[in-house]
């Protein structure tokens, strides 16, 4: 344990924490921009900075371990001058175009202006300027949104291990892109969208077929229903529509989807979505009411059963739906109709 | 699996044989990669495609189609030659080493190099590298089971895998990486002809009577129909009425010729399911069905974690649950249980299925859901199992020889052709073929043939070529790629329009009945 | 196999041989006992790093045994254990010449305790400072130098492997460093088994690809590591996990050209040159408005006079001294009134500049203090690796607000925004590159005020120099011969033949055409 002063009080903490993490345990906020828990410390966006006595200049918290008789100052005016210096030179290189963006709501830049009450960017000069990317089939990338906090890159690269974008260029020309200026649809991209999932501007966005802001859908957290893994995940529901799809962080997958889980949840509200019983009438599929079908299907099994036997039914269940729908259905073969010719695609 | 996929790691050695990880199972795939980067693990790969996870490997074996069971003998021989079995493990913890041992004995690197059309040394750098290893996990997909050995292949696994000591630990183990969201979890619940929910056999006199008292019915002890014998069963006309929920077998069933004719032959069908299937073709009656978003229930998950999928929105249109569309037929056959919440359905799981017995609803609102086995209340769920004790008492040993596929190539049908699965698309396309970026990523069916092949031919990638089997015969568009070996033949079985099961083999693995999708004979043309 | 003997009878058999060829040649004497370089330029200077430079023939391994080449590594390999090596490095307190003034032997203590399977060396010789070149002069006139420093340096810290990093557009040193890495193996003092030895050492040369971040010790590691050249998070000292996550020292050129002969002749003689806190000499490239420019080493603790009057002979075409730039883009410039200050790294730190890798950049009355900002504040924009906000966004907003002043259009207070974006760039940013890039600003707003305030509040260059503020004058010199009134490409300049000539600065758009072509520089700038 070390024992440190924060913010005038002192505390004894796990040795081997960053300060930024020991801020977060004990309740202070840092605005971070590019931190990342599951990634290794970055130290770029600078809106961690603390001031720790003794040291020459401003320290980024998420970089700099505690170490015994610390003296922190997280945000005395020296501190907040310079979060507001970052901010204000980041908005100085960033459209302000807040009401039409679709990222408003869940931008962590708008929310750090909002916070710390920079309006606009002062510095009047030049601005990136560079085409949107929009090559790859399920997000786009804007470069002039983009704060370079890097995350999307070490995602890539750390976690999703794929490595298909990096800096291109340096200083002030620095971009996001794939090599050789390729575009992300031409590149290594697999489409996972873990980038898109960190994202903290509107930088990488989704191709999403509906508007919504965030404060209009509610979370739900979910299993996804493709592969065996499993993922945790969050679908952004606006009124009756699955409109968006976020990773759980929390969980084993750990903030990880693959393309399909992030981007494949289109079909839910598909409008070929089957809607209404179907009857086969002389070879064509008519509407029917859910009466009309299950009283033909119990004739049927009933008739099947009285002339065959209950082994002349049999009933193929699913690995797509739930542990209970498959309790169900294989305990309606076994105790409803007396069968155990009951199977599912585990093999196939 | 019989460890979790957190475990990966920090596990030593990962041997991958019969599985695209990263693109089937993506987000294990880059756990794997994560541990291959920071935690120094090695990496042994055998699959007969040249897979993404190969680049990375510290030995990439690029197996004959239907092999699988010669490399691991050859494996187990190189790791008994250099003293590189777990002999405390196998004393303490296992039975029937001798036979193994004499078994394996025959298959030297040499031999296996010659059947696997790999190099010997190879092998045993491969045996080494998981042999030396302290920690070592197997991961397997469909390459072992979908195969006429597919048993075999999975004891010679487990075989493989208690020679080392690599069970009951963590970061080792058996693991399975299952295809599908819940196939673990239908299996559990027991939508299998043999079992009750929990793999207590239905011919088992206790048990069937624990049921019969729980549901208050009289249960049959008569083993029923795999998915195989049912499609026979129908095209002979002893099964009459036959109910499919959310299923394609149309499309992801061997020779589908064959399916065909078999649901034809029926009296009646209904389907259940959330879109209008190829299967939906052949039905009397169709009944929308929810979707996951719509419901609220749980999956269990390759790794065993029983969790929660939660009611995001309302059923579209007239549809319904497929737990209340079969709560009412049952109950309008007389059988008069309701439910009103899936919740009361897992209770009743949970009192009936003892790997599920401590779990409830409650318990799942934990972010981290339950891994079974949880037989109790307070139990907290299994992270790696074999943990205190072999599931049976003590680790069997049941060594297989190898044996060659149903069906090889000959001069009629010169090639060996395989199927699979790819990142962009699920099973038979019902869902992702609805996602537009998805279809734009990969539109259509596409067979990968060798350069060498493709030159013979005089096929150019792109072309159409029209493959053929014993059974069927389909139309598609060529890929030449270098993933793959002269004379093998790689197809997706996504897509309905040319699907790869008009071809494959419906031969059967005669314990587990799974079909061999992997190794089939045909012939291919260019058409002109 | 080398062995001491072996080592000893090179030398004997090579240095009557150099000596001859020295004797034909002319230019050296013998001082003290050294042979030195001959003439006024090289009289009040001390050559340690640069000893050999220009004296030996570089690509002769020989010359350089003859000069007691190798024999430091010789003999400690026998006689000092490595810590006894680690010890004398920390007695001598030789301070890191690359900038930051770090004491080596502390670097090598750290990476000596740290407890690991492999361990590194690596030379940073990525010299990117504009108009620097002390390094390239050692890499090049005096390879070897440099390899045993690092030889003596894995054997201290128990490493096997080193690196020079050096920019590719150094050829010759690149040649010279591979020519040299290669006879050093062949007379076994590189290689494995050195000296007949267990340890072994070997060197590799890794090519920069002309990005000056990469002089940055942790963005040269990613760099040789084949990763984009960005500094890292300062979480851990590279002497714990540095090249590839292992323990690893980095020093500079000029660093390492130093400790052969510090083991040579001992830390006490050492500590004997310079002062106390910065023992030992520095090497500066002298260059700007100097009349003889060049390379000088001097002791630390020499005044900036006696470098830019006394060895450099003061500024050329008999203009005034304005000031001096040291420390390179990161470094600031010091007026011509404290130019009694001694030249070590805490004095220089004083006035608010740095001693930096040793570019020393003399000005005179002609320069614009503000345009020298400018100049080397683009310098640091171009060469920031975009990683951090501050840098990244700040020095370009700073120098955009330069380019506004010179151009004309400063404002009053602009002067402040500067100065607070100066301290958020260098309490904020990064890396050192970020930290020091305002030094050139912060230093000439202190000296140099009213040279900002002539620009923003007059509008004038007081230095002549910024076109944006200049008009063009023609004075009573004119004879009227109308060349200048033709030539003007706007046609603003009115007169009668034989009459003096006016501009009309309103329309004059500064091409300069009618003072090149008047033939009695009659058209002056004002």
């Amino acid at each position: 344990m070390v024992k440190l002063t924060i913010n005038g009080i002192d505390y004894e903490v796990e040795r081997d924490k960053t300060v930024l993490q020991v801020c977060n345990d004990i309740g202070i906020d840092i605005p971070t921009l590019c931190h990342d828990e599951r990634l290794e410390p970055y130290a770029a966006c600078r809106m961690c900075l603390v001031e720790i006595e003794g040291a020459k200049n401003l320290q980024t918290s998420c970089s700099t371990k505690v170490r015994e008789g610390m003296v922190v100052h997280t945000h005395n005016d020296k501190v907040m001058d310079a979060r507001r210096d970052v901010l204000d030179l980041l908005l100085s290189n960033h459209p302000i175009d807040c009401l039409t963006c679709e990222k408003s709501g869940q931008c962590k830049l708008q929310d750090y202006a909002y916070e710390y009450g920079v309006r606009e960017g002062t510095y009047v000069g030049e601005m990136r300027n560079k085409p949107i990317d929009d090559s790859n089939h399920f997000y786009t990338y804007d470069p002039d949104k983009c704060i370079l906090c890097g995350l999307c890159v070490r995602v890539c690269d750390e976690l999703q291990n794929t490595n298909a974008i990096g800096f291109e260029d340096r200083g002030f020309g620095t971009i996001v892109a794939t090599p050789f200026d390729q575009g992300l649809g031409n590149s290594a991209c697999v489409s996972c969208g873990n980038c898109v999932s960190v994202c903290p501007v509107g930088a990488l966005m989704p191709k999403y077929d509906t508007k919504f802001r965030l404060w209009e859908t509610k979370k739900v957290r979910t299993t996804c229903s493709y592969c065996g893994v499993g993922c945790q995940m969050d679908l952004l529901v606006k009124g009756d529509k699955v409109v968006g799809v976020e990773p759980a962080f929390d969980t084993f997958n750990n903030g990880l989807l693959c393309v399909k889980g992030k981007f494949g949840y289109k079909f839910i509200n598909h409008g070929d979505r089957l809607k209404t019983p179907l009857i086969k009438k002389d070879g064509e599929f008519v509407e029917a009411s859910w009466d009309e079908a299950y009283k033909l299907i119990i004739s049927k099994i009933e008739d099947t059963k009285a002339k065959y036997g209950a082994d002349a039914l049999a009933g193929l269940s699913s690995a797509r739906c739930t542990n209970e729908e498959n309790y169900m259905f294989q305990k309606f073969m076994r105790a409803a109709i007396g069968t155990n010719n009951v199977d599912h695609c585990a093999r196939l | 699996m019989t460890n979790t996929i957190e475990e990966i790691l920090h596990t030593d050695a990962i041997f991958i044989i019969g599985s695209n990880t990263t693109e089937n199972h993506p987000v294990i795939g880059a756990t794997m990669k994560q541990a291959l980067r920071n935690n120094g693990t090695k990496l042994v790969v055998a699959d007969p495609r040249r897979i993404e996870l190969a680049d990375y490997a510290d030995v990439y074996l690029q197996i004959k189609p239907g092999t699988n069971i010669a490399l691991l003998n050859g494996i187990m021989n190189v790791i008994i030659e250099k003293g590189l079995q777990d002999r405390e493990f196998i004393e303490k913890n296992t039975e029937n080493y001798e036979e193994l041992e004499e078994i394996v004995k025959d298959y030297t690197p040499e031999k296996v190099a010659e059947i696997c059309d790999v190099k010997a040394e190879d092998i045993i750098k491969a045996a080494t590298i998981y042999g030396e290893a302290d920690k070592a996990g197997i991961f397997y997909a469909m390459g072992i089971t979908q195969h006429t050995t597919g048993t075999d292949g999975v004891m010679s696994i487990s075989n493989l895998a208690l020679l080392t000591g690599n069970l009951g630990k963590e970061s080792a183990g058996v693991n399975p990486l299952r295809g599908q969201n819940n196939v673990q979890g239908s299996s559990d619940m027991a939508a299998l002809p043999s079992d009750y929910p929990g793999y207590q056999k239905v011919f088992k006199e206790e048990v069937a009577e624990k049921f019969e008292k729980a549901w208050e019915v009289n249960l049959s002890r008569k083993v029923g129909l795999t998915v195989a014998e049912m499609l026979d069963a129908a095209e002979k006309g002893d099964i009459r009425t036959m109910y499919i929920m959310g299923e394609n077998p149309m499309v992801s069933d061997p020779d589908i010729n064959h399916v065909k004719k078999a649901l034809e032959s029926l009296d009646f069908l209904v389907v259940q399911d959330i879109f209008f299937s190829e299967t939906c073709e052949l039905a009397d009656v169709i009944l929308p069905a929810a979707s996951f978003a719509e419901k609220d229930g749980t999956f269990t998950n390759t790794e065993r974690r029983v969790q929660r999928v939660r009611k995001a929105i309302e059923p579209v249109g007239k549809s319904k649950p497929d737990w209340q569309i079969i709560m009412e037929v049952m109950n309008l056959l007389g059988y008069d249980k309701k439910y009103s919440h899936p919740s009361e359905i897992m209770d009743e799981i949970a009192s009936l299925t003892p790997q599920y017995g401590g779990i409830d609803y409650v318990r799942l609102e934990d972010k981290d859901g339950l891994q079974w086995p949880c037989p109790t209340k307070d139990h907290p769920g299994t992270k790696y199992l074999h943990g205190t004790a072999i599931a049976r008492g003590k680790g069997l040993f049941v060594p297989a020889k190898y044996k060659e596929s149903a069906e090889l190539p000959d001069r009629e049908y010169p090639y060996i052709f395989t199927t699979g699965r790819i990142l962009y698309h699920y099973h038979t396309r019902t869902m992702t073929g609805r996602v537009e970026g998805l279809n734009k990523q990969v539109p259509e069916a596409y067979v990968e043939i060798d350069e060498v092949t493709a030159n013979k031919l005089d096929i150019k990638d792109g072309d159409k070529v029209r493959l053929t089997s014993r059974r069927g015969s389909i139309e598609v568009g060529a890929k030449i790629t270098d993933i793959i070996s002269e004379g093998v033949l790689f197809m997706p079985f996504h897509f309905a329009e040319a699907a790869a099961n008009y071809l494959t083999n419906p031969a059967l693995d005669p314990i587990a009945k799974i079909p061999e999708f992997k190794v089939a004979a045909v012939k291919l043309e260019k058409i002109d | 196999m080398m062995s001491q003997e072996k080592l000893r009878e090179i030398k004997e058999n090579a240095r009557p041989l150099l000596d001859e060829r020295l004797k034909v040649e002319d230019k050296t004497e013998v001082r003290d006992g050294n042979i030195v370089l001959k003439g006024d330029y090289y009289k009040k200077q001390v050559r340690i790093a640069l000893r050999n430079c220009e004296i030996i023939l570089p690509e002769s391994i020989e010359e350089y045994i003859a000069l007691d080449g190798y024999s430091a590594l010789g003999k400690m390999l026998f006689e000092m254990t490595p810590e006894d090596v680690v010890n004398t490095m920390i007695e001598s307190n030789l301070r890191g010449r690359g900038g930051a003034g770090f004491p080596a032997g502390r670097k090598w203590l750290e990476a000596f305790k740290y407890d690991a399977d492999q361990k590194y060396i690596i030379c940073n010789a990525d010299e990117g400072d504009p108009g620097a070149y002390m390094d390239r002069s050692i890499l090049e006139g005096d390879p070897h130098s440099v390899l045993e420093g690092m030889a003596i340096a894995g054997y201290a810290i128990g490493a096997n492997q080193g690196f020079i990093y050096v920019r590719a557009e150094y050829p010759l040193a690149v040649k010279r460093l591979q020519a040299a890495i290669k006879q050093a193996k062949e007379y076994g003092v590189l290689g494995n088994n050195i000296f007949g030895t267990d340890f072994s050492f070997d060197i590799e040369l890794r090519l920069g690809a002309g990005a000056f971040v990469c002089g940055e010790g942790t963005a040269l590691m990613e760099s040789i590591e084949g990763k984009r050249g960005m500094p890292r998070v300062k979480i851990h000292r590279t002497a714990h996990r540095g090249l590839w996550q292992k323990p690893t020292v980095i020093n500079n050129v000029e660093t390492l050209a130093n400790i052969p002969v510090i083991f040579q002749r001992g830390a006490k003689w050492f500590r004997g040159i310079g002062t106390e806190k910065s023992p030992g000499t520095k090497v500066f490239a002298l260059v700007g408005k100097v009349k003889e420019s060049g390379l000088v080493e001097v002791p630390m603790g020499t005044s900036l006079r006696e470098i830019v009057f006394d060895i450099g002979g003061g500024v050329a075409d008999g203009k005034a001294a304005k000031a001096v730039q040291t420390g390179g883009p990161s470094g600031g410039c010091i007026p011509v009134e404290l130019f009694d200050t001694p030249v070590d790294f805490e004095s220089l730190a004083k006035i608010g500049s740095i001693m930096g890798s040793g570019g020393m950049v003399v000005m005179d009355e002609t320069d614009c203090m503000v345009d020298i900002a400018r100049f080397f504040l683009e310098f640091s924009v171009d060469e920031s690796c975009g990683k951090c906000v501050p840098c990244r966004e700040g020095t370009k907003r700073m120098l955009e607000l330069l380019e506004k002043i010179t151009g004309g259009n400063g404002e009053e207070e602009d002067i402040a925004r500067m100065e607070s974006l100066a301290v958020t760039i260098s309490t904020g940013s990064l890396c050192g590159l970020g930290q020091t890039a305002p030094n050139p600003v912060t230093s000439t707003l202190h000296y140099f005020r009213d040279e900002y305030e002539a620009h923003i509040r007059d509008k004038t260059c007081p230095a002549g120099h910024c076109q944006a503020l200049l008009e063009y004058y023609i004075t009573e010199d004119c004879i009227g011969c109308t060349k200048c009134a033709r030539s003007c490409p706007v046609s603003c300049i009115s007169g009668k033949v034989k009459e003096r000539h006016v501009i009309d600065t309103d329309a004059c758009i500064k091409c300069g055409n009618c003072m090149e072509v008047c033939p009695v520089g009659a058209v002056i700038l004002r």
